[in-house]
């Protein structure tokens, strides 16, 4: 496991991290969602604004129901704010006058993976070259060869069926099918919820190391707080329904990053800090429930 | 530790590749190699069935013996044309019914699965007629039908038809809401979601309607060629109860049971070039 660690960290080093991409950056200001399904207004999210920047690697945290994944769908195109406006790169993405649509530019890894069971690895990643750059077919395959085996050697099972790997091999080429589109967001689910611990250790190095070599702006959405701050440069924390940020915590640890940073003081410190403001959130929820329930 | 894990995925996934290089062998039409605990049973059925006839064991005493039909099936069967025939004709029957409720049944299942309207339409329609037992259409049909061949046709159509109707409905309505999100993001348009993701994710469910369309249609063809054909291994199975033979029932009731193997067979090597992506899986 020493020496596992050791390497790691060599090669992250080599590499070092991908200088900011142009593009990608992310303003979200007085978003609110409000469903209205039976005359009950549900507020889903409510005056919620988040900046970020070009290249930047986001985690948002919170409990269940705080919006994480409306969030999510509207950044996507799947769904659509009920107030104020989301930007993608100083240009309106969305807003209650104008929907937004589904694109290349922003993919999203879902938590139960979606590859294409019917498709092969390599059709998986070419997908969205064919489709919408009308990009050659050897192009494509080139191009979607080269990320393949720039993350970890997955080139090797480019033939094979989704069902034919294992789980984390599955969510990489999840990553790379989106990576590959080089889009402006990731929009990163809770891909790595199903998973446990050891595989997510070797996902979250697998994950840093793409994120080091193609960098692209990341929102990632998670419940763990410590897969949460050990991966980002920031952290939001967001509160209970209606979803709006509580906390925007900072993570100063350098990168690359290292397993052995999880034991450092400034990580404990951060932890300690989210995890209070997690708890309070938790609490709130819990009642709510409680209440609700009475 | 994650290392070596990782390198046993990839020698797995690497051998995995160099399967589906080799699909085509995998492809290979092949019976199931019978074990021998199966052999032992088969030969033990028969071992009792003869046993139990030869010591006239109750409600026994005019069913024939084993070797009595075996003995029947090479002198009055085998080198027949008419036995043979009978073969071609149910063969024929099920081949036509099954192949026209696909025809009919997996189009009809996409449209009730993707167009709402359509759906409010027809659907309580088909769920008023699924009940009805292929058997209950016999004399409506053989009223209506100018041939009793082609009622028959209807019959075993009627047979497959539903069930292909409903699992393809089914298989529409399971479709994973991330694929088609997925689809729109990656800049599929309308009709390429429809080809390229609606398609093939209802393929293993019309392959669950094949599957269990080809038993019922062979347990309706044969119902149906008793009551209302004069051709046909139900109908040479009924004439032998008729005539007084129960050995000739018996051939016939062996020959639909291997009628019935073989198309399972044909089906299953079909469901199996559809899909691919579930071979190694």
């Amino acid at each position: 496991m020493e020496q596992v660690m050791k390497r790691d960290r060599g090669s992250n080093n080599s590499e070092g991290l991908a200088p900011r991409p142009e593009f990608g950056k992310l303003s979200i200001r007085n978003a609110g969602k409000t469903y209205d399904p039976q005359g009950s207004a549900v507020v889903a999210v409510h005056d919620c604004s988040i900046e970020i920047e070009a290249g930047d690697f986001v985690a948002i945290v919170g409990p269940s129901g705080c919006g994480k994944s409306t969030l999510m769908n509207v950044l996507a195109g799947f769904d659509n704010v009920t107030s104020g406006e989301v930007y993608l790169d100083d240009s309106l993405l969305a807003s209650p006058r104008q929907a937004p649509s589904p694109g290349a530019d922003r993919v999203v890894v879902f938590q139960n993976g979606a590859l294409f069971p019917w498709k092969t690895v390599l059709e998986n990643v070419t997908y969205g070259l064919l489709k919408t750059n009308a990009m050659s077919r050897a192009s494509a395959e080139e191009k979607a060869k080269d990320f393949l085996s720039r993350c970890g050697g997955l080139d090797k099972v480019m033939r094979s069926y989704p069902a034919q790997l294992s789980s984390g091999m599955q969510r990489r080429v999840e990553i790379v099918r989106a990576l590959v589109n080089e889009p402006r967001i990731l929009l990163l689910d809770e891909p790595f919820r199903a998973m446990d611990t050891i595989s997510k250790t070797t996902m979250h190095q697998h994950l840093l190391k793409m994120y080091s070599t193609c960098r692209r702006t990341i929102v990632f959405i998670t419940h763990d707080l410590e897969e949460a701050i050990y991966l980002s440069d920031k952290v939001i924390v967001m509160t209970t329904r209606p979803g709006t940020v509580k906390l925007e915590l900072t993570v100063p640890l350098p990168r690359p990053r290292t397993p052995e940073m999880t034991a450092s003081v400034e990580y404990m410190d951060l932890k300690k800090e989210a995890i209070e403001s997690v708890h309070e959130e938790a609490k709130k929820a819990f009642e709510r429930g409680e209440r609700e329930l009475a | 530790m994650p290392d070596v894990e990782e390198s046993i995925r990839a020698a797995h996934a690497v051998k995995s590749e160099r399967s589906t290089n080799n699909t085509k062998r995998a492809f290979r039409l092949r019976i199931p190699r019978i074990r021998w605990r199966g052999a032992l049973a088969i030969v033990g059925f028969f071992i009792l069935w003869d046993l139990l006839v030869r010591n006239q064991a109750p409600g026994f005493d005019s069913i024939p013996s084993p070797l009595a039909v075996i003995q029947i099936f090479f002198k009055q069967f085998a080198f027949t044309a008419t036995y043979w025939h009978s073969w071609f004709v149910s063969f024929q029957r099920v081949m036509y019914g099954f192949i026209l409720a696909q025809l009919l049944g997996i189009p009809l299942g996409l449209i009730l699965g993707t167009r709402k309207r359509v759906n409010y339409l027809l659907f309580p329609i088909i769920e008023l007629l699924r009940p009805i037992p292929p058997l209950a259409w016999v004399p409506l049909s053989i009223l209506f039908w100018p041939t009793n061949e082609l009622s028959i046709v209807f019959i075993t159509f009627i047979g497959a038809f539903f069930i292909i109707v409903i699992n393809v409905y089914d298989g529409v309505r399971t479709i994973r809401k991330e694929h088609f999100w997925l689809a729109q993001s990656l800049g599929a348009s309308q009709s390429t979601i429809f080809r390229r993701i609606i398609i093939p994710s209802v393929i293993p469910s019309i392959a669950v309607g094949m599957t269990l369309g080809i038993a019922v249609t062979w347990n309706v063809v044969i119902a149906a060629e008793m009551i209302a054909s004069d051709s046909g291994l139900g109908r040479l199975t009924w004439e032998g109860y008729v005539s007084g033979s129960p050995s000739i029932v018996v051939v016939g009731m062996i020959s639909i049971g291997i009628a019935g193997y073989l198309s399972t067979i044909i089906v299953d090597y079909i469901e199996k070039r559809m899909m691919p992506w579930k071979q190694l899986s």
